[in-house]
């Protein structure tokens, strides 16, 4: 017997092994460009970090002093602080709002309605930031759609520019930004809903639950992935946010609205400092991660 | 059951990206970036005669400003054998790109460039000195040249030249004088401080009494005019120049920066002027909306084309009667490309824009400005009374008084964008004082130079 089974065995690796060999085969392609276009610029930019550099000229060594600069600058920490305000708009705003129209979107009957308030809540997310960005400041400026309507309900005397003002210039940027970002939320949590088990709701029907209950014991619970997939796409664009702040804002009035992305394309394309860009961005990068991964263990955790 | 779908799995992943990526970054930590410094020497023998083979000159220009399209149309006119390609892109792209447009393989001959920044100290622009020379440019207005030439110190006013100017600018004042006659405003204010009664005049009656915006910064057109009147002249170019020791931090600077806190508190800005840009606050000024405006020459052509003969363009009065100007002029300035194979050609082109009649008369007529050059030679024709004439007095006035300054935005590559901007939403909102503007924007410029 055991004569028999072992050459069996050596087999079964060797053909586990070249299945192992024919998968990273098939992983080739797709490997070399992640090692191209992220895992190579991503080394460049942790070894510009150390430089002091102009992206043409002669480089010179500084060590850790880049990231001392980014820690003690007042204005980049700034930055830092209105990314995370950003989150609330980014992230909070519509992934609620998301929650809600979803749950009340599959409680209407299917049909052109249902349909058609689909594809409303979803159009926003097909246009480029930048073109919303550029839509949007033309209807918040004085003049603009919101304070007409303001005007037209008696409400004018809140009337103001809004991307002008050192108060609102934040949230209206970041209410482009919910705008933009509901109706993924939106669309996600409906597919997501879909795949909930009816019978789960026909038993807390059963129940006599109400809609609230319905709501908090069945669909929150089972739309736990999407949440944390939508929580975690969000905050990333709420971090590393930049074209919706460069075509309405550009980080003003004064430095109201500046962001991490603002603050390194400034940095290294206008005042070409390489170096201290590359080592923001890795920071900023640092800082995504920080936030997305315990996002993700949190989901992870619930599912067990 | 729906609670048992496959988990999200990718937890672990971007840690492990980031930890490959620095050991690859450690392993290229052994090679510096960039290139060694690079000695600038043009590698061809000067020439003013001009070749009569074929040949493509490229420019790379700012988009909405067509003169060197005109130009290289009356060039290649006059001489069929050279043709051109002009690539165009927005200021801010091409001002973030020029750096790597300069130092590729194929760059462009001529290159639209305000600030040198490094470029010199990087070899990437090529050094005009043996032309000057060779065309006698010794009898062009050093005072405008000045601004173009950089030392071995890094220091912009002295040593070569690096670049040219395609027109000179002037800045002013344009007036509403349909509004100024409506308020009862006879003349154009000859002091600061009858400007200043023009404001309040204005105030009163319900006119706004400057057309200002503040989104892209163009506010700094007014607020350099007010630091001009009080700053030392020499001392503020010193500045830009980025001479050492020289500072932002003067007597004069901050009693122009609190003139404009002054007028912040007073409501003379626009209400929402952070949230208008240049574009805007052009329109609405042509539109009839406020009294003033700063701005200037290149707005002469569309302001008069738009308000006919309700408009006058002055410049900014002094403090005492009868005292000299002073006003923010730049040449709109070009450099040549060190890597350019066509050296001879292009340096004969920018001084054929110089000299030749026909292309002066087309600096002046599309924007406005000075054609600089020879100030013997005959001045481009322009119509009697109309404001680009105005402009063209405004220039032989304030280089006959020596009171011309270049753009504080001008100082470094990072300054307008990094605190000069942001600094001015700040003031013209009465946010923060005149001291505290000075203050914040030396700050950034040392800092900048220090990198």
């Amino acid at each position: 017997m055991t004569t028999s089974i072992a050459p069996r065995r050596a087999a079964a690796r060797s053909a586990a092994r070249r299945g192992t060999l024919l998968g990273w085969l098939f992983a080739v392609p797709a490997l070399v460009a992640y090692c191209a276009f992220v895992i190579y610029p991503l080394a460049l930019g942790i070894q510009y970090s150390f430089y002091k550099w102009n992206g043409v000229g002669p480089s010179e060594w500084v060590g850790f002093a880049n990231y001392l600069r980014v820690f003690t600058d007042a204005t980049l920490l700034g930055s830092i602080g209105n990314a995370f305000v950003l989150i609330g708009f980014f992230t909070v705003i519509p992934v609620a709002a998301g929650l809600v129209l979803a749950t009340l979107i599959r409680s209407l009957k299917p049909g052109p309605f249902s349909s058609l308030s689909q594809t409303i809540l979803f159009l926003p997310q097909i246009i480029p930031l930048a073109a919303a960005g550029i839509a949007w400041s033309w209807m918040y400026a004085q003049t603009g759609a919101v304070n007409q309507v303001l005007s037209a309900i008696g409400l004018g005397f809140l009337a103001r520019p809004w991307l002008g003002d050192f108060q609102t210039a934040l949230p209206a940027v970041g209410l482009i930004g919910s705008w933009v970002l509901t109706g993924l939320c939106t669309v996600l949590f409906l597919t997501g809903i879909g795949k909930i088990d009816q019978s789960l709701y026909e038993a807390v029907r059963l129940d006599g639950a109400s809609w609230w209950r319905e709501f908090v014991t069945i669909t929150i619970p089972g739309l736990r992935q999407e949440i944390a997939v939508l929580v975690t796409i969000t905050v990333i664009a709420a971090l590393s946010s930049f074209d919706i702040i460069y075509t309405t804002t550009l980080g003003g009035p004064g430095r109201a609205t500046l962001v991490p992305g603002i603050s390194i394309y400034r940095i290294g394309f206008t005042q070409s400092e390489v170096g201290l860009a590359s080592a923001f961005g890795i920071v900023l990068m640092a800082l995504v991660l920080a936030c997305v991964l315990p996002i993700q263990r949190l989901a992870r955790a619930s599912d067990r | 059951m729906a609670f048992s779908r496959p988990r999200a799995r990718f937890g672990r992943g971007p840690v492990a990206v980031v930890a490959i990526a620095a050991v690859a970054a450690l392993g290229l930590a052994g090679c510096a970036p960039g290139g060694s410094s690079p000695t600038a020497t043009n590698s061809v023998e000067v020439s003013t005669e001009l070749t009569t083979d074929p040949v493509v000159l490229t420019i790379a220009d700012e988009t909405g400003f067509p003169l060197t399209d005109d130009l290289a149309a009356e060039f290649t006119k006059q001489y069929p054998n050279v043709t051109f390609n002009i690539t165009r892109d927005t200021f801010a792209n091409l001002t973030a790109n020029a750096p790597k447009l300069l130092a590729s393989d194929t760059p462009p001959d001529l290159i639209r460039l305000p600030t040198i920044g490094d470029t010199v100290k990087d070899g990437l622009l090529a050094n005009l000195d043996p032309w000057f020379d060779a065309y006698g440019w010794d009898k062009w207005s050093e005072a405008q040249l000045a601004p173009l030439r950089m030392g071995d110190d890094g220091v912009r006013g002295h040593g070569s030249l690096y670049q040219l100017g395609l027109g000179y600018s002037i800045t002013g004042i344009y007036m509403n004088t349909k509004l100024a006659d409506q308020l009862g405003i006879k003349n154009t204010p000859t002091t600061l401080a009858e400007l200043e009664e023009d404001f309040a005049i204005a105030k009163a009656g319900g006119v706004l009494p400057m057309m200002e915006g503040d989104k892209d910064g163009v506010v700094n057109f007014v607020v350099q005019a007010a630091i001009n009147q009080y700053a030392d002249p020499k001392e503020l170019m010193d500045w830009i120049l980025n001479v050492e020791g020289a500072t932002y931090d003067t007597p004069g600077n901050v009693k122009g920066a609190e003139l404009i806190k002054k007028w912040a508190d007073a409501g003379y800005f626009p209400s929402d002027i952070n949230s208008i840009d240049y574009a805007t606050f052009v329109s609405r000024f042509q539109g009839g909306e406020g009294l003033f405006t700063f701005n200037g020459n290149w707005a002469a052509a569309d302001t008069q084309a738009k308000m006919g003969d309700d408009v006058a363009f002055f410049l900014v009065p002094p403090v005492e009667e009868g005292g000299n100007h002073v006003a923010m002029g730049a040449a709109n300035s070009f450099s040549v490309a060190a890597g350019s194979k066509h050296l001879n050609e292009i340096v004969f082109f920018l001084n054929w824009i110089h000299t030749n009649d026909k292309a002066r008369q087309i600096v002046t007529d599309v924007t406005g400005a000075a054609p600089g050059g020879d100030p013997s030679q005959t001045q481009p024709k322009v119509a009697p009374g109309s404001l680009i004439e105005n402009a063209l007095a405004m220039s032989a006035q304030i280089a006959a008084e020596n009171g011309q300054v270049d753009f504080m935005a001008n100082a470094t590559a990072g300054i307008y964008a990094g605190a000069i901007i942001p600094e001015s939403q700040l003031l013209v909102t009465g946010q923060i004082s005149g001291q505290d503007f000075v203050t914040a924007v030396q700050k950034f410029y040392a800092d900048e130079l220090a990198g």
